[in-house]
């Protein structure tokens, strides 16, 4: 086995994350604090075969990167806060039309232009609810460079497995840190393609209902010849507003998220056996707190860190096991309170949330953390 | 289905039978566009299978979807920067983009222009027909000064768009303009379009009889043609400062041609000189 270990800061793991994945288009925007994963794509890609384009704005690199993957080739795009608004709706339509396609949102300050070269975790919520209409949504919120690196590669394989959009949320503190990494080896890399139709074309059905909920995609040029629409479509792919095709038609997107939280939810436990005191901390957040686990153990609180690595769907059932013994839980996060929402919704009722929040574009310390563990211990 | 010759254009051996009737309004101008975008298909002899079309919201969004070939119907504005994808992705298929005035020149008005800048094998046709008709008839970037729409109850106070001048100097590699009435020239000018080796943008004056042609007492279908007609001013063209574009300048046939190379030529040609001396440089 090869391990070639590299020095390299988050936006370039995205990169070489992607093109491990098989990526093979890239369409973006320059913006900060994401413009490095444009760059070093812009050099990576033509080397593979692949292909790179700036284009005119933010909404015309979404629209591009669902034609190239319209088109059968792994594709991406990466973003920050207001150009993540942007693409929203275009999000929406690679929902709907069953579009797989990655699109990294490394986190800044906001509102609106806000603090552009400051670290935010402001769009946890836009990234679940961003688009409008309900639809289905995988968002991954890596905490290392490694990691960067490592849910590249896995978000590029949950958007190909249930084709829809995957959006990786990490900040600006990640995109820029540098870290040793080492990157996958090739061989061993297990690497998903979308389900291609294959069979007759006659009468082929684009979105009929598979035993995964996902329906084979024809490659155009292979004899199918479908449609591909945003308008609500029945299974052979054409507009309907009957009441039951349509609800049939969403129910089943819905369901390809719903049916798969057990490949599609990933975290991490750390001393939350017997914890007390629960920390759910997410991206850079998590290493401030596993830090501040580690001292509150030193002084003898039984601390511990639930940190989700899938954000959406939430890994409800895990958090609830995590949080047996607690008495309390903390959520420190970079933003006036998002994911403490989800947590009290999940085991609101039962124990105290409480949330330990920055919007001035610094990252939280261990320190402050153990502060409130501290006082959390002692009520 | 019949099988295709190519001596005899069937439109039904290039439409989606089971979607008739389609829903076009009586006396829409889109219908023959669509008739003379299949026909010149056909005459070039490009394969449905690999055929491509993008179209984006509103009546000329829906055109696509009658056309038995691969259909894209993206969101609003967005058809040529979807096209842009799916052409760098699969250079080998035919792409066309059937766009509308609204959703090519307001909410998709910066894609066009780029679009045109980057010069990529696509063609748009761009089927005008004054106003936002999906919607119920809202004043759209091309209609004319003056005339009645439902959010101009006073007549229009903003000049129509001449989306050919924009189209050239933004750099397009083919421009040109026809009217349904003229279907073979029609025709011909989409095959040029096809033909061509880059970015060509079409623009077919189509009619909205049904709700802006009533709405402003313009008669019907064969009267709003014959109207059309009545405007061309071939002669017009070269000093379009001194005329508001409709209805007083309507040019047809090939308006520009700036040949120079194909994006998507140039893009690989690049990444292969990029390779050959890139091997240590990554």
């Amino acid at each position: 086995m090869t391990v070639i270990l590299q020095n390299l800061h988050g936006n370039h793991a995205c990169a070489m994350g992607a093109i491990a994945a098989g990526c093979r288009f890239f369409a973006g925007y320059p913006i900060t604090p994401s413009s490095e994963i444009a760059e070093r794509m812009s050099r990576e890609l033509p080397l593979v075969g692949g292909t790179f384009v700036q284009m005119e704005d933010e909404i015309a690199s979404i629209a591009a990167v669902l034609g190239a993957s319209a088109g059968g080739i792994k594709s991406m795009t990466a973003t920050s806060g207001p150009g993540f608004s942007l693409k929203q709706e275009n999000i929406g339509l690679a929902a709907a039309a069953e579009i797989p396609c990655v699109i990294a949102n490394v986190m800044r300050g906001g509102p609106s232009t806000g603090t552009p070269t400051r670290p935010a975790q402001g769009d946890i919520m836009q990234a679940r609810w961003g688009s409008h209409g309900d639809r289905p949504v995988i968002a991954l919120a890596p905490a290392s460079v490694k990691e960067v690196y490592d849910q590249t590669i896995r978000a590029f394989n949950l958007s190909e497995r249930y084709r829809m959009p995957v959006v990786l949320l990490f900040d600006q503190v990640i995109s820029h840190l540098l870290e040793p990494i080492e990157l996958a080896d090739m061989a061993s890399l297990e690497l998903v393609d979308r389900p291609w139709a294959t069979g007759d074309s006659a009468g082929f059905e684009p979105y009929a209902s598979t035993e995964t909920g996902v329906p084979p995609m024809p490659r155009p040029g292979d004899g199918y010849r479908t449609h591909t629409t945003g308008l609500t479509h029945g299974e052979d792919g054409f507009p309907t507003q009957d009441p039951e095709v349509v609800t049939r038609a969403t129910q089943r997107l819905l369901d390809k998220v719903e049916n798969h939280r057990a490949d599609i939810e990933s975290y991490e436990c750390h001393d939350t056996e017997d914890a007390e005191v629960l920390i759910v901390a997410y991206g850079i957040s998590a290493r401030a707190a596993r830090a501040a686990v580690r001292r509150a153990r030193g002084q003898g609180i039984a601390a511990g860190l639930f940190r989700p690595i899938t954000i959406w769907p939430f890994p409800e059932e895990a958090l609830k096991a995590a949080a047996s013994k607690a008495k309390a839980i903390l959520v420190p996060e970079m933003n006036a309170g998002q994911l403490v929402l989800e947590i009290e919704r999940i085991v609101g009722h039962d124990l105290p949330v409480a949330g330990l929040n920055r919007i001035d574009g610094q990252a939280i310390n261990p320190d402050e953390i153990l502060q409130r563990i501290k006082e959390l211990a002692a009520k | 289905m019949n099988e295709i010759t190519p001596d005899k254009f069937e439109i039904r051996d290039y439409l989606r039978l089971d979607l008739m009737p389609h829903f076009m309004c009586p006396g829409c101008g889109h219908g023959i566009a669509l008739r003379a975008l299949l026909w010149a298909v056909h005459e070039l002899g490009i394969d449905k299978d690999n055929l491509a079309i993008v179209s984006g919201i509103g009546c000329s969004g829906r055109v696509g979807a009658y056309i038995d070939a691969n259909t894209y119907h993206v969101t609003h504005g967005r058809p040529l920067a979807f096209a842009t994808g799916l052409k760098l992705a699969r250079p080998d298929l035919k792409v066309i983009v059937i766009t509308g005035d609204g959703d090519c020149l307001a909410i998709g008005g910066n894609h066009l222009i780029h679009a045109c800048r980057r010069n990529l094998d696509i063609t748009c046709l761009m089927l005008n027909n004054e106003v936002y008709g999906m919607t119920g008839g809202q004043v759209s970037p091309t209609t004319a000064e003056t005339r009645l729409t439902t959010t101009t109850p006073a007549g229009n106070s903003e000049p129509a768009f001449d989306a050919c001048k924009l189209a050239e100097a933004a750099g397009a590699g083919l421009v040109g303009r026809e009217v349904t009435m003229q279907t073979p020239a029609l025709r011909n000018l989409i095959k040029e379009g096809l033909a061509y080796e880059g970015f060509s943008f079409l623009e077919v004056m189509s009619d909205c009889t049904e709700i802006y042609g009533r709405k402003n007492d313009l008669g019907d279908s064969a009267e709003m043609v014959l109207a059309q007609k009545s405007d061309m001013r071939p002669e017009a063209y070269t000093n379009s400062a001194e005329q508001p574009f409709r209805p007083n300048r309507l040019v047809t046939g090939i308006l520009a041609r700036n040949d120079r190379p194909e994006y998507g030529d140039t893009y690989r040609r690049q990444a292969a000189a990029l390779c050959g001396e890139g091997d240590d440089a990554a």
